[in-house]
């Protein structure tokens, strides 16, 4: 196959890891409008979950529990203070996640640790490998499991009434204070799950976060803040363009690319591709 | 009106704070503090400097821009060309060119050779950049968290693009290694006490100035503007124009601040204009205060110390006390300092008149 | 908000008072204060931690044996923060404040180059430990890591002599894998060898499909590795999930050591060559002795790798050079130290008097199955480095200006 034509599905790969990493996002950014910055380190607490079960399939459902426990911490300890001032939450999130850094860092030491893959990814069909695809599928799994839960159960239901209209929510009866801590534990969660499929291809190390959490914004911002269907479109775009901006110039040039192409698109729908329709003013 | 004191002891009593601070400022931590601290000093103005812009397009304006890293080096960077060229001489080429294999002096670096032109672009160049930003980013009504995280964007790509060219911009490493200013030769003492003066004078007069901007009609519909965008566009003004001068302003600031930096501090590097240095003075300015300016200024001083000190006494585990600093701060006072102070005095007023 | 002002400026003179009153411990006539200047945060820590965890060992055993001139070795250890400008400001701090007697530190050239000017400026030593991109040597400097002719042109020459003929250059983007490409380009020119393509990434990448893409598809003999730090476990990983082989490309690494393999996952590079001078394995009984003391410190699950080796070297050379001099004051330890020659665990290595790097075997090791590396091959006699390759013909124009 031609080597361009490889990049098709490599695209689509990149694209996967970076929905897998900006769902929770969507989630805690877009759905409570909280900034956290702290997303990158529950992505990392996933990794380093995976690192002490040594086995990723195993490791999927405890770091969910892992970094959802985690978010859930830091919501009700901090969070939930701030809310309607989301460029606080970015500040305040933002020392955690510099606190969470070294605390990796004590715990486990500087140095990169070891996931084993599980022997039954090792080989691949064409240019991906058995465990890109299975990113590719968690990523897919992910997404189906997050727009069930908001459109067929009470609870998700009832999250988006929140994230609609907080005020006329309450009055309906709503706890919103137990539908923003549940929001923020499966938002975590989700990061701890894109932690452990990232133990696939990259470093485990304390600065995991810090190489993703850039990028996860740009998906969610170009996506539209609590799209899902954005978020998707989003991922999937930016990681077609960087496999071919990547292919066809250097890494270095195709991140600046990327990033270009998001400001632009910005420009023309300065709030991403899907906006919730509200009628508020500011 | 008749409480009003009497007009000369109010200009004295208004004034008298600001002219304690520029007392010991300009006099005191000269002759006090040893060269090295001096310097240190130094840099925390450079950094207070960009502070006062983010005070003001931030605590004033309500847009958080993430990205004030790039102004700060866009200075920087034309400052630390006009140094190296100096120091290469005519027809020389900077350093880094030299084992980066570059054989000419690229056309983008001639005219920094001129003093009036590198130090004017350090300020015109933040400036025509947030201008051309701005118009894009306000007109489209793009605010709060995009305007933020889009800005994060900008240092991000920037860092990446300044490391990829590293014939033209020395890469990583940045430049650094300058021996002279003006003809003053920067590892001496006195020149650099100069420069510490000349930062301190410039951080006072830029402060006096922003603080009429602030009080100015322009000012209170900068405010108005933070508090309800949409309104002020129903009276009958452009938000955005508003927006862009004032985002252009601090933009302006920080660059003059990146090219005073250049000096004092030796050296310039992507790594000073990244995403996180960016957030690091936006973090100074929530400590110090943001919704007065001399807060913003308080903070990336106050910053800036524990930086140093927490780093120089717990060289392993500082950045617990740094994050757990502004998490205490954000949480328990999101006012700042500047707002504890406020709180402590007007319960001692309480206290005097009951 | 005017009623709040005397407050805030009470707070800034406070500020300012505390900024002059950190008191100098005064260093005691029978203790003799070094710096130890790593990053300790950020993502250099991987990497710098471990090289002063040697560095203090050293510096221990020095004590023990009684010291340097009577007197005993203080470590000074403050954090760079993988920040170039933190270097430059922690290395004036050193200098001025504490007045330590030289100053071992830094990994990255960026920081090197950040503290060039400092050490000149204020006539200070620094010791650099790790392996670079050459064309340097600051009187004010020593270099005990590998220049290129001990490192990169060694890494050529047995690529040569294994038969590879198309390689493919793959690195961080920043100095030192532009300077080693350059070389490698004007080396692979000079002797028949033919360059596929060359590929830089940002530091701290870690989506390599794409390059590896482009590897495979120009199916090259050998591929040379100069990425640094995390991009390697990335690109490792996804190299070997791609179908790639150790036998059919092998990958030479002149960045990966001893403690980044279990990072990357033995499975994922074991096979694979790497070129230093120094590996755990490395038969000198000096290397038994500092292998044995190290774990006895650190850890028996600890490795030892080549820039951990050179910072430990760095003190020794060190008080050894101050021995000679009969004090620690810099320009006498300048004077005394060319010619110094010490048994380390590399082996011999002499201090050069004309560029104060160091004379270095080189050797090339394949990544065993343990994680450990063995070694191949080697240089037979330590290397006279030549940072500028003055030596190598066709290596003339590569240093435009020297």
């Amino acid at each position: 196959m031609p080597a361009f034509l490889n990049q098709l599905p490599i695209g689509l790969s990149i694209g996967a890891v970076l929905l897998l990493i900006a769902l929770g996002l969507t989630f805690t950014f877009g759905q409570m409008g909280v900034i956290n910055m702290a997303h990158g380190e529950f992505i990392m607490a996933g990794a380093y979950t995976a690192f002490l079960l040594q086995d990723v399939v195993l490791a999927l459902p405890a770091a969910f529990l892992v970094a959802g426990v985690m978010g859930l911490i830091l919501e009700r300890a901090a969070i939930r203070h701030f809310y309607g001032r989301p460029l606080d939450t970015l500040l305040l999130t933002w020392g955690v996640s510099l606190v969470l850094q070294q605390l990796a860092r004590d715990l486990f030491g500087a140095p990169n640790v070891q996931v084993p893959a599980p022997s039954w990814l090792a080989g691949g069909v064409g240019i991906l490998p058995y465990n890109r695809l299975f990113i590719m599928a968690l990523a897919v799994a992910g997404v189906v499991a997050v727009w069930a839960y908001l459109t067929r159960t009470g609870l998700g239901r009832r999250t988006q009434a929140v994230v609609q209209n907080r005020r006329l929510a309450a009055t309906s009866g709503i706890d919103t204070g137990r539908v923003d801590m549940l929001t923020f534990f499966i938002g975590s969660g989700l990061a701890g799950v894109a932690g452990v499929a990232l133990t696939l291809i990259g470093p485990v190390g304390p600065a995991l976060g810090t190489y993703y959490i850039v990028d996860a914004f740009l998906v969610v911002v170009a996506g539209g803040l609590g799209q899902l269907r954005g978020a998707v479109l989003a991922a999937v775009g930016l990681g077609l363009l960087n496999s071919y901006a990547e292919f066809w110039s250097d890494a270095s040039l195709a991140k600046v690319i990327v990033f270009a192409v998001v400001i632009a698109f910005l420009q023309v729908r300065p709030q991403g591709m899907f906006v919730l329709r509200s009628r508020a003013l500011t | 009106m008749i409480r009003r004191p009497p007009p000369f002891a109010a200009a004295i009593g208004r004034h008298l704070p600001f002219a304690a601070v520029a007392a010991v400022a300009l006099v005191a931590a000269p002759l006090l503090l040893e060269p090295f601290r001096l310097g240190l000093l130094a840099k925390y103005l450079c950094y207070a400097i960009v502070a006062l812009g983010i005070g003001l397009a931030w605590g004033q304006g309500g847009m958080l821009a993430l990205g004030q890293g790039v102004f700060f080096g866009l200075g920087g960077y034309s400052m630390a060309m006009y140094l190296k060229l100096t120091e290469a001489g005519p027809g020389g080429l900077p350093d880094f060119m030299v084992w980066s294999g570059v054989a000419e002096l690229p056309a983008l670096w001639t005219p920094f050779a001129s003093p009036v032109f590198a130090v004017g672009m350090a300020v015109a160049g933040p400036v025509a950049l947030a201008v051309v930003l701005g118009t894009l980013v306000f007109r489209q009504r793009v605010r709060g968290a995009y305007f933020a995280i889009l800005t994060q964007a900008l240092a991000a790509a920037m860092v990446i693009l300044l490391v990829g060219q590293q014939g033209l911009s020395g890469g990583t490493n940045g430049m650094t290694n300058f021996f002279e200013l003006f003809g003053q030769d920067l590892a001496e003492d006195s020149t650099q006490r100069g420069l510490y003066l000349v930062v301190a004078g410039v951080l006072g007069v830029l402060y006096l100035a922003t603080r009429q901007l602030v009080r100015s009609r322009y000012g209170r519909l900068l405010v108005a503007v933070r508090d309800g965008e949409d309104r002020v566009r129903f009276l009958g003004y452009d938000p955005a124009l508003v927006k862009t001068v004032t985002f252009a302003v601090s933009a302006g600031m920080a660059g003059l601040a990146g090219a005073l930096f250049v000096p004092v501090v030796g050296i310039i590097s992507p790594a000073l204009l990244g995403v996180v240095p960016s957030l690091e003075l936006v973090v100074a300015v929530a400590v110090g205060g943001r919704h007065v300016l001399a807060g913003a200024v308080l903070g990336a001083v106050v910053m800036g110390y524990a930086k140093t000190a927490f780093s120089e006494q717990f060289a392993d585990g500082w950045l617990y006390l740094q994050g757990a600093l502004f998490i205490l701060v954000m949480t328990l006072a999101p006012k700042g300092i500047a707002g504890i102070a406020q709180s402590v005095v007007g319960r001692l007023r309480r206290a005097r008149t009951t | 908000m005017r009623i709040s002002r005397p407050i805030v400026s009470a707070i800034v003179l406070l500020a300012l008072t505390a900024c002059g009153s950190d008191a100098e411990p005064a260093a005691s006539s029978n203790e003799i204060k070094v710096g130890l200047l790593h990053s300790l945060s950020g993502t250099m820590a991987i990497s710098e931690v471990t090289v002063r965890d040697a560095e203090l060992l050293a510096i221990d055993e020095i004590n023990k044996a009684g010291g340097v001139l009577g007197k005993k070795l203080v470590p000074v250890v403050e954090d760079g923060a993988s920040d170039w400008p933190t270097f430059a400001e922690k290395a004036t701090k050193l200098i001025r404040q504490d007045k330590v007697a030289t100053v071992f530190g830094g990994w990255t050239s960026a920081s090197r180059k950040a503290m060039l000017p400092v050490f000149e400026r204020y006539k200070a030593l620094l010791w650099y430990p790790v392996q670079y991109e050459g064309l340097e040597s600051s009187p004010y400097i020593f270099y005990t890591g590998a220049t290129t002719n001990q490192q990169i042109i060694p890494g050529l020459d047995y690529l040569k002599e294994q038969g590879k003929k198309k390689v493919f250059l793959v690195g961080s983007d920043y100095v030192f894998p532009r300077t080693a490409n350059k070389i490698i380009k004007a080396y692979a020119a000079a002797n028949g060898m033919e360059v596929l393509g060359e590929e830089y990434t940002p530091l701290g990448h870690t989506e390599y499909s794409t390059l590896v893409n482009k590897v495979t598809q120009a199916a090259p003999d050998a591929v040379f590795n100069t990425l640094n730090g995390d991009s390697n476990v990335a690109f490792f990983k996804q190299l070997k999930s791609a179908g790639a082989s150790a036998e059919s490309m092998p990958v030479l690494s002149v960045s990966v050591a001893e403690e980044e393999v279990t990072g990357i996952g033995v499975d994922n590079i074991a096979g694979h060559p790497v070129a230093w001078n120094y590996y755990q394995t490395t038969e000198t009984p000096a290397n038994e002795a500092f292998v044995k003391a190290y774990k006895a410190k650190y850890g028996a699950n600890k490795v030892t790798s080549d820039p951990m080796e050179a910072g430990y070297n760095a003190v020794y050379l060190w008080a050894e050079a101050a021995k000679k001099a009969g004090t620690t004051e810099v320009e006498a330890v300048r004077k005394a130290a060319p010619g110094i020659a010490l048994d380390r665990p590399e082996g011999r290595v002499t201090i050069d008097g004309e560029n104060q790097h160091m004379y270095k075997t080189a050797r090339i090791g394949i990544i065993q199955p343990d994680g450990l590396i063995k070694q191949v091959w080697d240089s037979g006699e330590p290397i006279k480095p030549d940072p500028y390759l003055k030596a190598y013909p066709w290596a003339a124009g590569l240093a435009a200006g020297q």
